[in-house]
């Protein structure tokens, strides 16, 4: 494999880019009381979530296509090293060039050198689900590159539309305010200044802005879903197809995409490409798949550049139980059926993505030292809906459970129990004993008969106070049911 | 048949009515209710927390306590799940082969699936005149796959006008000890479900698991929500005589 970085050591600020990053809950609370987020993200939820039954639903081997997308996986992460050579092999054939970068801050450096390299001050962006990952709008920024992404959601963003948009945006989100989406699109430089609010209107105003944009770039950057290491061909799906235009268009086009994204052949994607379209979009295909492979003379671009991240992954890798969250392929389905999310949006999640997928792979490669990533393996009522719903069967609601573990196993060596710890300690303690078991339940039963009116409890010290900001809990009656069961008159069996 | 009652200790110090509608619904039906004494609690709060060690040592003391019996019923969906989906993976989590063992050897029923696939019965005789919603708890739904079962038995009842409850399949927002550890979203998301219970204009909110009715029954509470929380034992149980249980 060939060396991709230019610097030769690794410079301070190597390894994941360092965001400062809130717990969970801090971050939620945020998002919590931001009314248009949850209205959009209500309303992507269900629009997602009916199409994407839909469309697995009409078809009749939805379950097989599932366990066959999960094979494939596998077997591709459990030979990842041999399928990248390959990949790096028919990638040079075909005329591109293969970068490898180890971190984000790596990638980040390989694109914005690549993008100098070409003399140009603008590029444009298309379906770059590691953008934020590896901060590479910021990293363009600084070295002086104008971006202008191309994807409508990023666009809307940009324009002061707040939501940044998911690992996968969701289909122009026309069904969202339609008069604050006028307001935003009447900024644009180009927009007609008596700009309806009618959807084919507004459409019809991004598109000639972003047009505008494509034809006259010289450098794109671009992501990839999928990269079959047979042929070295590229693959990436939209909604929208401005990356169609972006892969096209240019002189010089860079790709970024995670060493995950490696399908062995062309026949292991046609089951991709049943799989991910249908749980993302509810599309039967995707409306553009463009898929190129290296360089042709006269015909597209004359430069090809793929950056292949790891940023971690190769860890995860190593990780016998959390090896299966690789198997993602991003199609966001469990985000848009997650509870926690549909409330919360990408933000609190952090740089890698959100929803139950991204709740699990933050912490699984940046480890659960930090009380934030600790934070996320308990950002989930482990209700299942995100496993029922992915499409390479991965148990996500297991991969938390393993990782609250390991947030516990690494505070068991903090030389302090934290309090947590304690309270589990002892808890489980009482439990393992009948006598301090039935002691325990008597001094509960008197003190809650202490703290209640009226048979409720409204306020409760301690945690426990977070249960009563909200809710009641009901005063146990005297007695109890061990009480009740002695006094029966007739309780056989044992007593 | 003798059926050993797994009551849960959640059961044991808030609800004690469901241990009882339990018990009085398996003795109309004919079968002896035992009670092991030893019992706590199954370890599902340890091991959805991530405390592996304190878990295993609740599995294993389950597993004493009930390894000898050929069926043991429980009116929680949650323990169920757990004893059935989680012990083997808590025996692996901590290298106990034996664990793994002892759990593969117990027979522990979440009551509806006990009425239905192992006593066949949908009408157990109950009279339960009030309007009533049931809310598939996550672990009825997607670990012990309850499906209609809950709903067969409550469709027999004499009397009960069952609502259909809207967005049934959304998770309350309990999540054990998330509604703690996230307490705003868990808030927002009951807020939801509390919406839907009022618009079907339920008397009665129904589940299999008194873990989510405390959590949902709490909000409606505090919001003066004018529907009652109760496990689907109680209104089994219930037959219009006095002596039935209810919760008081
Ligand atoms: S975890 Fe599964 S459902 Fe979620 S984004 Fe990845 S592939 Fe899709």
């Amino acid at each position: 494999m060939t060396g991709g970085s230019s610097a030769g050591g690794r410079d301070s600020s190597a390894g994941p880019v360092p965001l400062p990053m809130p717990k969970f809950a801090a971050a939620a609370r945020t998002a919590l009381a931001d009314t248009g987020l949850r209205r959009d993200l209500r309303a992507d939820a269900a629009a997602l979530r009916r199409r994407r039954e839909a469309a697995a639903g009409e078809l009749g081997d939805w379950q097989e296509l599932r366990e066959a997308g999960r094979a494939i996986r596998d077997e591709t992460l459990l030979n990842l090293d041999a399928y990248l050579e390959r990949l790096e092999k028919s990638v040079t054939e075909a005329g591109g060039a293969v970068h490898w970068a180890a971190d984000a801050a790596e990638a980040a450096r390989l694109v914005t050198g690549l993008v100098r390299a070409t003399g140009q001050g603008e590029v444009v962006t298309a379906a770059v689900p590691a953008a934020r990952e590896i901060g590479l709008h910021d990293a363009l920024a600084e070295a002086g590159v104008t971006v202008h992404p191309t994807d409508l959601a990023e666009l809307v963003a940009r324009l002061g539309g707040g939501r940044r948009p998911a690992a996968r945006p969701a289909p122009p989100a026309f069904h969202r305010d339609r008069a604050r989406l006028r307001e935003l699109l009447a900024r644009l430089p180009d927009a007609p200044p008596d700009l309806p609010d009618d959807p084919a209107a507004l459409a019809a105003a991004a598109r000639d802005h972003l047009r505008r944009r494509l034809l006259s770039a010289r450098v794109a950057v671009c992501g990839a879903d999928f990269m079959v290491a047979d042929t070295g061909t590229l693959v990436l799906l939209e909604s929208e197809g401005n990356g169609r235009a972006a892969v096209t268009v240019p002189d010089t086009l860079i790709c970024v995409a995670g060493i995950d994204a490696v399908v062995p052949t062309w026949s292991d994607l046609e089951v991709l490409l049943q799989l991910l379209p249908r749980s993302a979009t509810g599309d039967r295909m995707s409306p553009a798949v463009s898929t190129w492979t290296g360089v042709t003379p006269g015909d597209g671009p004359r430069e090809l550049h793929l950056v292949l991240l790891d940023n971690g992954r190769t860890a995860v890798l190593a990780d016998e139980a959390g090896r299966a969250a690789l198997r993602c392929v991003r199609c966001s389905a469990c985000a848009h059926v997650c509870p926690v999310y549909e409330r919360t949006g990408d933000e609190p999640y952090g740089p890698r993505g959100g929803g139950p997928i991204g709740a699990v792979v933050t912490p699984l490669v940046e480890g659960v030292e930090s009380a934030a990533h600790a934070s996320l393996p308990y950002a989930s009522t482990l209700c299942g809906a995100c496993a029922d719903v992915c499409p390479v069967k991965i148990d996500i609601p297991g991969l938390l459970v393993h990782l609250r573990g390991a947030v516990v196993e690494s505070r068991r060596r903090r030389p302090v129990p934290t309090p947590e710890l304690v309270m589990m300690r002892s808890a489980a303690w009482t439990m393992g004993e009948q006598g301090r078991y039935e002691a325990a339940l008597r001094s509960g039963a008197r003190w809650a008969r202490l703290l209640s009116r009226g048979g409720r409890i409204r306020r409760l010290p301690g945690l426990l106070g977070k249960w009563t900001e909200a809710r009641d809990l009901p005063a146990p009656p005297a007695g109890g049911f061990r009480g009740w069961w002695r006094a029966r008159p007739r309780s056989g069996g044992a007593r | 048949m003798r059926v050993a009652l797994f009551v849960a200790c959640f059961n044991d110090a808030l609800f004690p009515g469901t241990g009882r509608a339990v018990t009085v619904l398996l003795e109309r039906l004919g079968h002896e209710v035992v009670f092991p004494p030893g019992q706590t609690c199954c370890g599902q709060m340890h091991w959805t927390t991530g405390y592996q060690r304190e878990a295993a040592d609740l599995a294993r003391r389950f597993a004493d306590v009930f390894g000898g019996h050929d069926a043991v019923v429980t009116p929680s969906a949650s323990c169920a799940a757990t004893v059935r989906a989680a012990y083997a993976r808590i025996a692996r989590a901590v290298g106990d082969a034996e664990l793994e063992r002892a759990a593969d050897g117990l027979a522990v029923h979440e009551l509806s699936e006990f009425l239905v696939d192992v006593l066949g019965v949908t009408d157990v005789g109950a009279y339960f005149p009030h309007r009533v919603a049931y809310h598939p708890t996550c672990h009825s739904l997607r670990t012990l796959r309850l499906g209609d079962r809950p709903l067969r038995l409550l469709r027999a009842v004499r009397g009960l006008e069952l609502v259909e409850l809207p967005a049934a399949e959304e998770c309350c927002g309990f999540g054990g000890t998330f509604a703690l550890k996230n307490a705003d979203v868990s808030v927002a998301m009951v807020a939801d479900k509390v919406r839907h219970v009022r618009g079907t204009c339920a008397d009665v909110l129904c589940a299999a698991d008194n873990g989510c009715l405390a959590h949902i029954g709490g909000a409606l509470s505090r919001l003066r929500g004018g529907v009652r929380v109760m496990h689907l034992a109680e209104i089994l149980a219930a037959t219009g005589a006095p002596a039935a249980a209810g919760r008081p």
